[in-house]
């Protein structure tokens, strides 16, 4: 994947991956169809679902009510009877009102029903980030949904990576919760033209180092990737993870990684309590339990609702900075007041990863 | 009102084999449950069946019907598979679902029964997916959603009815109100009792149908779905109906203080399978009620003889290849 990622000199938008991966499965297969409130509209989702509907028209690509609890329920019930929906909320705080469906039926339809159906179905949400978003259009409630049986959960990072998960899982039998963040819209990287494959379940070792691994969590990838450059300062070297799928989680890459480090800090786009941190750090601690101690650290969220004020909300997330003084500390404990160049910082902060990843 | 159509010879054995298979199978599930080879809850729909059989009889093999985990009469009444249903009340590997799905979420997809669900209402939306499947597939087509009335009260039966409207989707839904969501009653849980007239607003025919007759549910059921089949939209029939038996479980609860027996009184004065039985001759009758008490002993044998399934089925489908 790396190398077939390398391989390709077209850059492209995160946001214009996801399209493309969307509409090269529609033209390869009639059942796929696209639909949610404003996926039709001249807004288009952020411009990713843009031009689907001029391309395949109303019946395949069209708004809904503010339903999401049935348009879910409608959701699986067209793709227990063959087709390959794709729902679209522009929020993921919105599938609050979905739980019942993905939940109840989509998640247990092939057990429950002894395997007589299969609910090929992907749920495509965006989590938000800054811009006075606030509590209720900030949500990463990924590990709500890896906490059931039945459903996969993907978080890409990157452009190449979205292009690839989205591909994947339309192809899945399964419901596939497919989890955008919006500063990574606009975000390039190398993406090939013809369709392809990221596999489900499989992460990815994106920054190779020797000191501590750092496993980032879709946009917190990117801050880990920003992280790993402060450290290099520093003479500390960070190999940095992305799962990619969050369920079912690729493991062996991640206890790969800390065979050679000996140290874990993961870092999610999210609480930590109960979180996708918790269970990545419940994994690596029974695998190594008993053979040898890894320090293991998380960082997410503050316990706390996401603010609205930009005072408040930059001390609510990581960043680049309090990753790498995490970072920095675990390596060295015994010279825990690092702190990195305030002017590399900030240049790190704002430089945009373009891949390769 | 007990309808004045009567129906011709064919359609009386017809329908009355049918209303008297579904009483009979769930009359020998009552009488198995004591001895606790039946491993699931059981939501009997005795008293109730002239709805599933009425709504069901127009269907063709490619219509689908779906139902809520007060189920077995609309599995059967579709055409189901018996013994595989049994063999799933007994949480046997020869079910429909190799015991993963006992009585609440049947399921018989070579029969085009959708799989229940205990989650009350849930699988209303669910149909609307199959009936939007149906309708781009443009091959006159239909689904019959069967609920209680609870489920009449969650929010995604409001949802779904808009969009089912919208769509024009090849759907009819099919309210069996028996007046009891577990133990209480619509006066309880509504503020006006006109459902008709609430469904009606979302621009689709509505009609009550009183007294639980069987034909009249038929007429009715008929009515709609071949105007589906001509690419017409949704319609909604409520059938006032009542559960002779305890909620869940194989028994009365009369005493319990809830209810009233004289409820259940008036009940049986309507009860639909009598009604058609006296319809056909001694002889036609007796030779009707002979074959499906074979049938059901067929089922029950098959139930019993089969195998739980291995433990190694545990990890068995919780995704999909």
């Amino acid at each position: 994947m790396q190398n077939k990622s390398t391989h390709s000199d077209r850059s492209l938008a995160y946001v214009d991956a996801l399209r493309e991966g969307m509409e090269q499965e529609m033209a390869d297969d009639p059942q796929v169809f696209v639909f949610g409130l404003d996926v039709d509209d001249h807004k288009a989702i952020q411009g990713s679902t843009k031009g689907l509907l001029e391309r395949f028209g109303p019946e395949r690509v069209f708004g809904t009510p503010l339903s999401e609890d049935a348009m879910t329920g409608v959701a699986i019930g067209a793709a227990m009877a063959g087709m390959r929906p794709i729902h679209v909320h522009i929020r993921m705080d919105f599938m609050m009102l979905a739980m019942n469906q993905l939940v109840n039926i989509g998640a247990k339809a092939h057990y429950m029903y002894g395997g007589q159906v299969k609910v090929p179905l992907v749920v495509r949400s965006m989590i938000g980030k800054s811009w006075g978003q606030g509590a209720q259009h900030s949500q990463g409630l990924h590990s709500l949904f890896m906490h059931i049986p039945g459903l996969k959960v993907v978080a890409p990072s990157n452009a190449y990576d979205a292009k690839g998960t989205m591909i994947a899982a339309i192809r899945d039998n399964n419901p596939v919760i497919f989890v955008e963040h919006r500063l990574l819209y606009y975000t390039e990287a190398p993406v090939p033209e013809e369709s392809y494959v990221v596999e489900l379940g499989k992460g990815r070792v994106c920054r190779e180092g020797d000191d501590i691994t750092i496993v980032g969590i879709s946009n917190m990838l990117m801050e880990a990737l920003r992280a790993q450059e402060i450290l290099q300062d520093a003479k500390v070297s960070a190999e940095v993870v992305d799962p990619i799928t969050l369920h079912p989680m690729d493991i062996d890459t991640i206890c790969e990684s800390i065979e050679k480090t000996g140290r874990l800090l993961i870092v999610d786009n999210a609480w930590t309590r109960c979180g996708a941190s918790a269970e990545i750090a419940a994994q690596v601690a029974e695998r190594f339990g008993g053979q040898r101690a890894i320090p293991i650290k998380r960082m997410g969220f503050a316990d706390t609702p996401c603010p609205t004020t930009p005072a408040l909300e930059d001390v609510f997330y990581a960043n680049p900075v309090t990753i790498a003084k995490a970072a920095h500390t675990m390596v060295h404990p015994e010279d825990d007041g690092w702190t990195p160049n305030p002017e590399k910082a900030t240049l790190s902060y704002q430089s945009q990863f373009k891949g390769p990843f | 009102m007990i309808t004045k159509t009567v129906p011709s010879a064919t359609d009386t054995v017809r329908l009355y084999r049918t209303l008297r298979y579904i009483r009979r199978v769930e009359e020998e599930i009552a009488r198995i449950y004591p001895s606790d080879k039946i491993k699931s809850p059981v939501h009997l729909s005795i008293g109730q069946e002239a709805i599933a059989v009425g709504a069901c009889d127009p269907l063709m093999s490619e219509d689908f019907v779906s139902a809520s985990y007060r189920g077995h009469a609309a599995y059967l009444a579709k055409g189901g598979d018996l013994k595989k249903m049994m063999a799933e009340l007994y949480g046997k590997k020869d079910g429909c679902a190799g015991g993963k799905a006992g009585s609440m979420h049947l399921i018989d997809m070579p029969n085009n029964v959708l799989g229940m669900s205990a989650v009350v209402g849930t699988t209303i939306p669910v149909a609307a997916g199959f009936a939007l499947s149906l309708k781009r597939k443009a091959e006159g087509n239909v689904i019959v959603a069967f609920m209680g009335d609870g489920a009449t009260e969650e929010g995604c039966f409001g949802e779904t009815l808009n969009f089912s409207s919208l769509h024009k989707l090849p759907i009819l839904f099919v309210c069996e109100n028996n007046d009891y969501a577990i133990h209480t009653p619509s006066s309880k849980r509504w503020a006006t009792d006109r459902l008709c007239e609430r469904v009606a607003t979302y621009g689709m025919p509505a009609v009550r149908i009183e007294d639980g007759d069987v034909l009249a549910i038929r007429e009715a059921a008929t009515r709609h779905i071949d105007n589906m089949r001509n690419g017409g939209g949704p319609a909604f029939l409520e059938c006032a109906t009542y559960r002779w038996r305890e909620h869940v479980g194989p028994g009365e609860d009369y005493e319990s203080g809830y209810r009233d027996r004289n409820e259940l009184a008036a009940w049986i004065e309507k009860d639909q399978v009598p009604r058609l039985g006296g319809m056909l001759s001694t002889d036609e009758r007796e030779a009707i009620d002979a074959e499906i008490e074979s049938t059901i002993t067929e089922a029950i044998a098959f139930a019993e003889n089969s195998h739980f399934p291995d433990t190694n089925q545990l990890m068995a489908h919780v995704y999909a290849e």
